[in-house]
């Protein structure tokens, strides 16, 4: 699975980072996502589709 | 499809039990979680209780927070937003493009990390506290003596505002979160607040601090009017909200003798706890209220350009189809997701502060006074059903 992050959409708001802190950050500029590991390993889907789906601004999208 | 046609039903404020939102909204969400409401003024708008409406329309950006355009269904509000001109900086009522140029500049500050950052001192500010209230002996008031100052004297240090001007403030603030307030109370308190925060600015261009205010001003980025606008906003989003939290989801444990004895037993179920409780209390009373720029249909309803949406969020929160056992509060239920900081593009910037606030508060509390009770019986706590964010106005204690 990739991730893909739009940094634009992003409004900072933290979930991912909060939710899944092995795979997503905040830039310590302006709290936007940061994404460690854009193809984290399948064994972290689930982890990975809730931090997606608590984005509230819709910044994350996953490719399979 | 259908469209809004003309009833009679208005937006209930009293609640039957101090925890659950109003029967009535209830009611209706098992009846049709999107239904047409109407709004003080007469307009025929719309009430989502359901979880899935609730936060399609809050993600959805052709709906629209600018308050020239929203009804409300309270009298007094709704006066009050036909003349509310948004203070520059005021981003919770703009849409985008202009609400993300302010909030990029703050949410730096607002991050997970920082928030974390901040532990060890909240930590002291909450240990203070506990010690006057043991000082002091019971009875207390946990509202007064630590659920109010406890987030008020954070936001303070974090923005830089003294907290010694708090008396003035915190009646300002009380002023602009009372629904019965009228518009000249409302333009009175709200001048004053702008006023102080703008002559707090000022200073502050003259004298730096290591605050969020003093790096805003030295980013260069914002006008003094557009400064003092962003710290009202965060002054009274940072106290009020946190402050009734604690008090109220302190009185719902105490309520809840299991729940209170399993958080007791197993110090690591806080994180669960505090989602759990955001969920369950759902402290927004009022709204939000969003309105549409553009027809949109949802779940076959055709909401039309110009109409109010009021999403209650206490509801939604409490919808069965999305939380099971939704009206029970089960500190180990995993309620992430919960609508209580908001969806979409404004919510809470505050959350991650809330939380540490929150994890750190209530054990820190629960661990110092092992046999706190309450001091008068339940029914005669005094809940804040006249306040836009819910809680209780008074929580007297014992131990």
């Amino acid at each position: 699975m990739k991730i893909n992050a739009d940094t634009d959409r992003c409004i900072g708001a933290g979930m991912c980072a909060l939710s899944l802190p092995e795979v997503f950050d905040q830039s310590e500029e302006d709290g936007t996502v940061v994404v460690l590991d854009p193809e984290p390993p399948d064994s972290m889907k689930t982890g990975v589709t809730r931090a997606v789906n608590l984005c509230p601004s819709g910044a994350l999208s996953v490719e399979e | 499809m259908t469209e809004a046609t003309p009833q009679l039903d208005t937006f209930p404020m009293e609640r039957e039990r101090a925890f659950d939102p109003p029967d009535l909204l209830t009611h209706w969400r098992e009846e049709a979680p999107i239904r047409p409401l109407t709004f003080a003024d007469g307009h025929e708008g719309w009430i989502v209780t359901g979880y899935a409406p609730a936060r399609a329309i809050l993600a959805d950006s052709r709906f629209s927070s600018r308050p020239e355009l929203m009804h409300s269904p309270i009298p007094e509000r709704s006066a009050r937003l036909q003349s509310f001109i948004v203070p520059p900086g005021f981003f919770i009522r703009m849409d985008e493009p202009e609400h993300t140029r302010y909030r990029r500049l703050l949410t730096g500050q607002f991050t997970v990390r920082r928030m974390r950052l901040l532990e060890p001192r909240i930590e002291e500010i909450t240990r203070d506290h506990l010690d006057a209230m043991e000082r002091q002996g019971p009875p207390a008031d946990l509202v007064r003596d630590f659920a109010l100052p406890i987030p008020s004297l954070v936001i303070c240090e974090l923005l830089g505002v003294p907290y010694d001007d708090r008396e003035k403030f915190q009646r300002d603030s009380a002023v602009l979160l009372r629904l019965g307030s009228s518009v000249d109370q409302i333009t009175a308190a709200m001048a004053d607040l702008l006023t102080y925060l703008h002559d707090l600015v000022m200073r502050k261009m003259k004298e730096p601090a290591d605050d969020l205010l003093s790096g805003l001003i030295a980013g260069g980025e914002l006008t003094d009017r557009e400064l003092a606008g962003i710290g009202l906003l965060l002054l009274v989003a940072g106290h009020e909200t946190t402050a009734n939290m604690l008090a109220l989801g302190t009185f719902a444990l105490l309520s809840n003798p299991p729940q209170m004895a399993a958080l007791r037993r197993d110090p690591t179920l806080i994180q669960n706890a505090v989602e759990e409780l955001l969920r369950y209390l759902s402290i927004v009373h009022l709204g939000p209220i969003r309105t549409a720029l553009e027809d949109v249909e949802i779940d076959g309803h055709l909401i039309r350009t110009g109409q109010s949406v009021l999403l209650a969020l206490t509801a939604a929160n409490r919808d069965p189809g999305r939380f099971e056992g939704a009206d029970t509060l089960d500190v180990s239920r995993s309620a992430q997701g919960h609508l209580a900081f908001g969806h979409g593009i404004h919510q809470c910037l505050g959350q991650q502060l809330a939380r540490v606030e929150m994890r750190i508060g209530y054990p820190a509390l629960l661990a110092r006074f092992p046999g706190l009770a309450l001091a008068v019986p339940a029914d005669q706590v005094p809940m804040r059903t006249d306040m836009a964010i819910y809680g209780v106005h008074r929580l007297p204690v014992t131990w």
